[in-house]
C-alpha cells in the first residue's frame, strides 16, 4: 500500500536518511571516545543534508556539509584534540540514581508528546497543495532562499552579523591565557 | 510523489528524543555540546519538513539563521570548555559544583 502510493525512490531516500541519521545520533551518545562521538555527529550531518536535498532544501544541504561537517565538527576536534580529552570517559556512572531512567522516561513521553501532536493535526498528511510546489529547485533555490533572507528577514540577518562579531570576540576572550604583567612602576 | 511530511517530522522528533537523552546522561561538556547539535538538527529537519509542506521559503531563512546561531553557541561553548579546562584540568561538568547551593 505504501509502495503504491509514493514513489520508490522517495522510500529509498527516506531510509537511507533515517539509517545515516539515527546510527550517528546514537553513535554520538553511547561512544565512549570523544572523537568517535565527533565522527558519528559527521554521519548525523550528512543524513540530515540527504533529507534537506530530498525536500527541495538544496542550498541548505550545502551549507549543512560545509558549515556542519566542514566547520563546527572540525572545531570539535580540534578542541578534543587541543586539550587531550579523547580519552575514554565512564559511560557507565551513575551520579543521580536512576539516572538514566528518569531521562528514557522523559525522552519517551517528550517523543510521544511529539509524535501525538503530529497525529492529530491535518497539515501533516502528506496531501501537497494542488496548485503546486512554490519551492524551486538547485539554482532557483538559492535565489529564493536570498530574496528571501535580504528582504523579509534583513533585519535578522544583520542581527547575526553583530551576533557573530559578538561569539568571535568573547570566545577569543575566554580562550585567551591571562599573561602575568610586571608592573614596573 | 514524495513520503509525507509526517515520515520526517517523527525522524526528527526521535533523533530531538535522543539529543535529549545524551544531553542529560553525558556528563563531557564536549560531548553535551555535540547532542545539543543534534536536537538544533531535528529543529532544522522539522523547519524544512514544514517548509516543503506548506511551500513557503520562510522555513528554509530559519534554518539558515539556526545555523548562524549554532556556529556562534558552538564557538563561545568551545571556549568556555578551554577556559574550564585550564583552570580545572576537566571537562566533566560533575566536577564543576562550586556553585552548588
Amino acid at each position: 500500500m505504501i509502495a503504491s502510493s509514493y514513489a520508490l525512490p522517495s522510500i529509498c531516500v527516506f531510509v537511507a536518511a533515517a539509517i545515516l541519521i539515527l546510527t550517528g545520533a546514537i553513535g554520538v551518545i553511547t561512544l565512549k571516545n570523544p572523537v568517535h562521538a565527533a565522527l558519528s555527529l559527521i554521519m548525523t550531518l550528512f543524513g540530515v543534508a540527504v533529507a534537506f536535498i530530498a525536500q527541495q532544501a538544496d542550498f541548505l544541504a550545502a551549507v549543512q556539509i560545509i558549515v556542519y561537517a566542514g566547520a563546527i565538527v572540525v572545531l570539535f576536534l580540534f578542541v578534543i584534540m587541543f586539550l587531550g580529552v579523547d580519552r575514554r570517559e565512564g559511560v557507565e556512572v551513575q551520579p543521580l540514581v536512576g539516572q538514566k531512567g528518569l531521562a528514557l522516561l522523559g525522552v519517551v513521553l517528550t517523543i510521544g508528546g511529539l509524535v501525538a501532536v503530529m497525529a492529530r493535526s491535518n497539515w501533516v498528511s502528506g496531501i501537497p497543495s494542488l496548485s503546486g510546489s512554490h519551492l524551486a529547485n538547485g539554482a532557483h533555490n538559492v535565489k529564493q532562499l536570498g530574496t528571501s533572507v535580504f528582504t523579509t528577514y534583513l533585519f535578522a540577518f544583520e542581527a547575526t552579523a553583530a551576533l557573530l562579531i559578538i561569539a568571535v570576540v568573547g570566545a577569543v576572550l575566554l580562550a585567551r591565557r591571562e599573561r602575568v604583567v610586571e608592573e614596573s612602576a | 510523489m514524495n513520503v509525507p511530511a509526517a515520515w520526517y517530522l517523527v525522524l526528527a522528533a526521535v533523533l530531538f528524543g535522543i539529543g535529549a537523552y545524551g544531553l542529560v546522561t553525558r556528563r563531557s561538556a564536549l560531548v553535551m555540546l555535540m547532542c545539543l547539535e543534534l536536537m538544533l538538527n531535528a529543529v532544522n529537519l522539522t523547519f524544512v519538513t514544514f517548509s516543503r509542506t506548506l511551500s513557503d521559503i520562510g522555513g528554509q531563512a530559519s534554518v539558515f539563521f539556526v545555523m548562524v546561531v549554532a556556529a556562534a553557541e558552538v564557538t563561545v561553548g568551545l571556549g568556555i570548555v578551554v577556559a574550564i579546562f585550564r583552570r580545572r584540568s576537566t571537562t566533566s561538568v560533575d566536577e564543576l559544583s562550586e556553585m552548588r547551593g
